[in-house]
């Protein structure tokens, strides 16, 4: 069977499984799976691009979709007034001297002849730049989020329609990747792995705490959309004439459009992500990138620059994270800092890579699909599963009770043997690369 | 004087004594780390996982023991269940080197190779542990709470601070004490520890003089069981037992043993220790600490806390960065392959 072919066959089969949630359950939780599922395909691109494409791990995508969830906070809700006029100046004031006092660490670190002196000089400026800042941050911090603290108690964010937020999500992500890949990126694989998986801890920690910024644990809800509010649907005579005529209840055939909007926009962004990433692995700079992969010394005399071609790729694929996260929050529609979980939004994702097929963009989209898919299903799949082996026990036994409640782990569970035995017996992926 | 030794007490019991346990937890995962990375040469994701596995058996055998009525009281029932939860794990760690990673290692594949595949054995042990227990806390510390509590602590001394040492505490870091100090006799003193340094110095010399991999492997992997469900247990007992914690306590664990330098015993104790008194004295507020050493009219007025709690991840990464940039090998020159 020619590789079109498999790879056809098992696109076919996910749309299958997505019709058939379709038929069999509700057409709401298809489009649902189809949605996340297009956002998952984005991140699963991303992360090829940086490890299909250049061989770097990263495993710190959380970290990247949870910038894109804060840029839409930062793009689409409007300024909060009282919070600017609090602490607003202040609050840049701060920060700027906060970097500030961190490139002139750098500065010195450069320009000073090395030795003793150069460290003493080193940590004079950041104790003295430390202390600046924080006079600084403290009391502008305490403004801010004394202002209406139970709504707002947040600097707000620029007012723009949502979709603006995308673009800034990729913008957010990719000068975050700039700067780790900065300093970690020369680092050997697995320590670049325990790097990247501090910083996305690290992102996800200042979201959680700075509610100045982002209302840290508070949340914040009712962020602006990109499609219309179902109840206004509702109360539309033209929409729910419209949806009779279909034979379909006005309330259903709201939330399906409101669903299927989302799809055609993530569709789209997927469809032109996925052009561009296609164009670039055939690209002379695609098999250059191949190339450092699979031999960096080769490459290396062959006059390649490794480690800016390293820092470019590694920020590309954050940006695309960036983007999915953005693209999820706007589809969320609030932002909460604690549900970001490593095993979720990081080894998640990687599990859709290996399994689609590394190094193979329609592998990463594949795998991106098919293990969101299971990702759902498993969890009611695990319920019958389990009430079918549990069935000889007498109801209300605490033994039953305790292994119904656990379905809600098989998915794990599941996710772990899955990679396990692709890893083992087709460990380059459903759809390998060519 | 006595303002000095109040303000010392305060110091030792929020920042020394918590930061000694906590070390000594953290090292006993790091030697986990870096052992498997001597000698099985890959970077183990999944340890968090094992150490999580290998509390949660010794807590089913606690609770048995409980039951059961049998106590060691004052010491918790806990430490009767380890050699019991120790055994479990050594037993699901050899079978999942006997069904996952025997197979990679025959091919030589790539360390990262093994680290993705660490990742699926992850995603199993953390659906196992949470499938068996649920995600919730659980406690099993019983026995007597305090070695000296701070009341004790006052009425003996007569200072206006106290210094509390919790059982759990003086256990962590009684255990680990012997614990390495076994480690390290094995190590250095028996024929098989020194077929394990051999073969992690140089494995094809190793094999030439006629060391049976496979054995040394099996017994890195009984001994990382046991280093992992101790750390675990004891993390548990002066904590609480979550399955989410111990997952997140991976960041510290790799952080110890990379800033000692990877593959190196030595590095990964020190390596504990720097990363857990960094952690606790950066996010500690200082301001009674000062309070006692500044003249009367000059206390600080705010909590002179560097970091709030909650970025103790960032104190790990942040040491972890520094000592990447500035000494790639660690502070003990770790293996470096």
């Amino acid at each position: 069977m020619s590789q079109t072919m498999r790879g056809t066959l098992l696109f076919l089969l996910v749309a299958g499984l997505i019709l058939a949630t379709g038929f069999l359950q509700s057409w709401n939780s298809a489009l649902l799976i189809l949605n996340m599922g297009l956002i998952s395909a984005i991140m699963a691109l991303g992360v090829n691009l940086q490890w299909g494409f250049a061989g770097l791990f990263n495993v710190g995508i959380m970290g990247f979709v949870a910038l894109g969830g804060l840029a839409v906070v930062l793009t689409s809700m409007p300024p909060v007034g009282a919070a600017w006029a609090a602490g607003g100046a202040r609050m840049l004031l701060a920060l700027a001297v906060g970097a500030g006092a961190i490139v002139a660490a750098i500065f010195a670190w450069k320009s000073v002849t090395p030795g003793r002196k150069r460290a003493l000089v080193m940590t004079a400026v950041l104790v003295v730049g430390y202390i600046v800042y924080r006079q600084l941050f403290d009391p502008a911090r305490a403004a801010i989020e004394a202002v209406n603290p139970t709504l707002e108690g947040y600097l707000g964010g620029a007012g723009l329609p949502v979709v603006f937020s995308w673009p800034v999500g990729m913008a957010l992500a990719a000068g975050a990747a700039w700067l780790i890949g900065k300093t970690a990126l020369g680092l050997r694989s697995d320590y670049l792995a325990i790097a990247t998986l501090g910083i996305s801890e690290i992102i996800i920690a200042v979201m959680k705490n700075e509610d100045w910024l982002s209302r840290g644990v508070k949340n914040v809800n009712g962020l602006p959309r990109p499609m219309p509010y179902e109840v206004d649907l509702q109360n539309d005579p033209g929409f729910v004439e419209a949806a009779t005529g279909y034979g379909l209840d006005p309330v259903t055939a709201s939330t399906l459009y409101v669903k299927a909007g989302y799809s055609l926009y993530f569709t789209v962004v997927l469809i032109l992500l996925l052009v561009l990433a296609q164009l670039a692995l055939r690209s002379p700079w695609g098999r250059m990138m191949r190339a450092i992969r699979d031999n960096e010394v080769a490459a290396a005399a062959m006059g390649k620059n490794i480690k800016k071609r390293h820092l470019q790729i590694f920020v590309l694929g954050s940006a695309v994270c960036g983007l999915a996260g953005a693209m999820m929050t706007t589809l969320d529609g609030q932002l909460t800092p604690a549900t970001y979980q490593p095993l979720r939004y990081t080894f998640l994702i990687w599990v859709m890579v290996i399994i689609g097929g590394s190094g193979n963009n329609f592998g990463a989209v594949l795998g991106g699909f098919l293990v969101w898919f299971l990702w759902v299903q498993v969890e009611p799949l695990g319920q019958v599963f389990l009430q079918v082996v549990t069935s000889p026990l007498t109801d209300g036994s605490p033994l039953k009770e305790h292994l119904l409640d656990g379905a809600a782990y098989m998915r794990l569970l599941t996710m772990g043997l899955l990679l396990l035995v692709v890893l083992r017996f087709s460990p380059r992926g459903l759809l390998p690369e060519r | 004087m006595t303002d000095f030794l109040n303000a010392f007490i305060v110091l030792a019991n929020f920042v020394l004594v918590p930061g000694i346990a906590y070390g000594s937890q953290l090292a006993l995962g790091a030697l986990g780390v870096t052992l498997i990375f001597a000698i099985l040469r890959f970077t183990n994701i999944a340890h968090g996982d094992t150490m999580a596995f290998g509390a949660m058996i010794t807590i089913f055998v606690t609770w048995a023991l409980q039951a059961a009525g049998v106590s060691i009281d004052p010491l918790p029932t806990a430490l009767l269940a380890l050699p019991v939860g120790i055994a479990a794990t050594a037993v699901l760690v050899l079978a999942t080197d006997r069904f996952v990673y025997q197979f990679y290692r025959k091919q030589k594949v790539e360390p990262v190779m093994l680290l993705i595949v660490s990742v699926g054995v992850m995603f199993v042990m953390n659906g196992l542990v949470r499938f068996i227990i649920g995600p919730d806390d659980q406690r099993f510390t019983d026995g007597e709470r305090f070695i000296i509590s701070s009341r004790t602590f006052k009425e003996m001394t007569g200072l206006a601070e106290g210094l509390a040492i919790k059982t759990t505490q003086g256990i962590t870091v009684v255990t680990a004490i012997l614990t390495v100090a076994a480690l390290f006799w094995f190590l250095n003193r028996t024929r098989m520890g020194k077929s394990m340094r051999a073969y992690s110095d140089n494995e094809d010399l190793a094999l030439l003089s006629g060391i049976n991999p496979e054995r040394v492997v099996a017994v890195t992997w009984v001994i990382v069981a046991a280093l992992a469900t101790i750390a675990g247990v004891l993390y548990g007992l002066d904590k609480s037992f979550k399955p989410f914690t111990y997952f997140h306590l991976l960041l510290p664990v790799f952080a110890a043993a990379i800033v000692g330098g990877l593959g190196n015993p030595l590095g990964a104790i020190a390596g504990g220790f720097v990363i857990a008194f960094s952690e606790v004295t950066l996010t500690y507020a200082f301001k009674r600490v000062i309070g006692y050493l500044v003249p009367e009219g000059m206390e600080p007025s705010g909590l002179v806390q560097l970091l709030a709690t909650d970025y103790k991840f960032a104190v790990s990464f942040a040491i972890l960065v520094i000592v990447l940039l500035f000494k790639p090998t660690g502070l003990f020159a770790g293996k470096n392959t």
